[in-house]
């Protein structure tokens, strides 16, 4: 996420003091990225090194006001017209664990899947609450933001259950294929999955 | 939408088993399925095609008979019924919301909504003064005299809703009623069964949207007729709190 872009945003409409600008950007982006102002203080003085940013003026409490530069307003240029970069993955907890399950000894997969669907689910319900709790028509610009990424919030968490609903799918194809999902279990014995699939393979064969 | 649904039970399902054919060509669409839906509570239901979900609505409406179980509807056991009784409880009882509106198209959006209560009995301008509170209930008031082919998806959804919930009716079971809109519109009609349902209905919604089931209070999943999981009992505001969004 990017405070700094951000913040250029948020100075080509008027010129802003620190503490504004932090409450500006809570306010537009529906309070869902809160900033402290250490991280708004160190991006301004950044942003001021580059010549993106300079002091205006400085108020009777000695509170400095700052506004964009012409380098500052080409570089928010350059971002409203480029597309944010995908790059590699974050690490991602559930995606690891998955994987690990499908061959660790022991783990039943379905189980893993069942849980977590049902955590996903619910998140997406109460995400889904939230914006039940806006106007049905009648928005102001904060609402629309706080739609907006509301709805960035929802549409990951449904994808989610939808990769878990295909994950699930590929387990229970890849079992009714007699793919040995585990290893053998450090005691010798068989994981259910695992035994399950032999016990398949042995019935002699294909569904 | 409402706090934890504490309403009276409209719709009960016990042991409810569904076979299909016989012999080795048998197939079991539900196994053994247990479900409550309250008066206040809106309830999906997901699972993969061939999992059960359209057996579990069908049975649920009386329009399709469990092989063995009970299913209650607004205090009476259908089981226990005759064929007529049957027939009458579920058309007072229970309206269907599908993809495709269904609307009658050389009727009007009113006439639409005041069908089922003529087929009740009730008398002509009864029943269109029910289906003008109906029409206004889910925000389409002025729409009353359009016709079907005069209104956009979206609005043909909206008053079959209005007409699934007219007069005395209190369970609404909803068969992908998203399915033939856009993501926003889907949405709207969400927001509206949602409201109509907080105001004192019961739903039971099958779809295959995770984003359209999360307006539920509960979500259950059914894998192979047999309810696998679900998001259990509604939270009170508190849940809110953990979440770490604003």
């Amino acid at each position: 996420m990017s405070v700094r872009q951000g913040l250029l945003a948020l100075l080509a409409d008027a010129p802003m003091h620190a503490y504004q600008l932090r409450h500006e950007f809570e306010q537009r982006t529906g309070g869902t990225w809160p900033l402290n102002m250490g991280q708004v203080s160190t991006t301004l003085d950044r942003l001021v090194r580059d010549e993106l940013v300079a002091p205006l003026d400085v108020d009777a409490d000695d509170v400095v006001r700052y506004h964009l530069t012409h380098t500052g307003r080409a570089e928010l240029e350059r971002w409203w017209t480029t597309a944010v970069v995908r790059s590699a993955p974050a690490r991602d907890e559930l995606s690891i664990k998955l994987a690990l399950a499908v061959s660790a000894p022991g783990v039943d997969v379905c189980v893993i899947v069942q849980t977590q669907r049902t955590e996903t689910m619910r998140a997406l319900r109460d995400l889904t609450r939230l914006k039940a709790d806006l106007p049905a028509s009648g928005w102001t610009r904060e609402d629309l933001a706080w739609s907006l990424v509301l709805d960035h919030l929802i549409f990951a968490a449904e994808a989610e259950v939808r990769w878990l609903d295909h994950v699930e799918a590929r387990v229970a194809r890849a079992t009714d294929k007699g793919i040995v999902l585990a290893p053998r279990a450090a005691s010798g014995e068989l994981p259910p999955a695992e035994q399950a699939a032999r016990e398949h393979v042995a019935d002699g064969g294909a569904r | 939408m409402s706090p934890r649904a504490t309403g009276p039970v409209v719709l009960a399902l016990r042991g409810v088993t569904r076979v299909h054919g016989s012999g080795a060509s048998q197939v079991r669409a539900l196994a053994g399925v247990d479900l409550d839906v309250r008066l206040g509570e809106l309830v999906a239901v997901m699972g993969a095609s061939g999992s059960g979900k359209s057996t579990l609505l069908n049975v649920a409406g009386g329009l399709d008979t469990p092989t063995s179980g009970t299913v209650t509807l607004a205090g009476s056991e259908l089981s226990a019924l005759d064929p007529t009784g049957r027939a009458r409880l579920r058309r007072r009882s229970v309206g269907y919301v599908f993809q495709d509106f269904n609307l009658i198209p050389a009727l009007t959006a009113a006439e639409n909504v005041a069908l089922p209560r003529e087929l009740d009995g009730v008398r002509t301008r009864q029943a269109r003064r029910e289906a003008h509170a109906a029409l206004s209930e889910v925000g389409i008031a002025e729409l009353a005299d359009r016709f079907p082919d005069e209104m956009s998806g979206g609005q043909q959804q909206r008053v079959a809703i209005a007409r699934a919930l007219v007069g005395p009716r209190r369970l609404v079971l909803a068969d992908e009623p998203t399915g033939a809109l856009d993501s926003v519109t889907g949405e709207d009609v969400m927001r509206v069964l949602r409201a109509r349902v907080d105001a004192g209905a019961a739903g039971l919604l099958v779809t295959h949207e995770p984003r359209f089931a999360a307006w539920a209070d509960r979500t259950v999943f059914v894998r192979d007729g047999v309810v696998v999981d679900g998001t259990g009992e509604r939270g009170g505001p508190e849940v809110l709190l953990t979440g770490g969004v604003r």
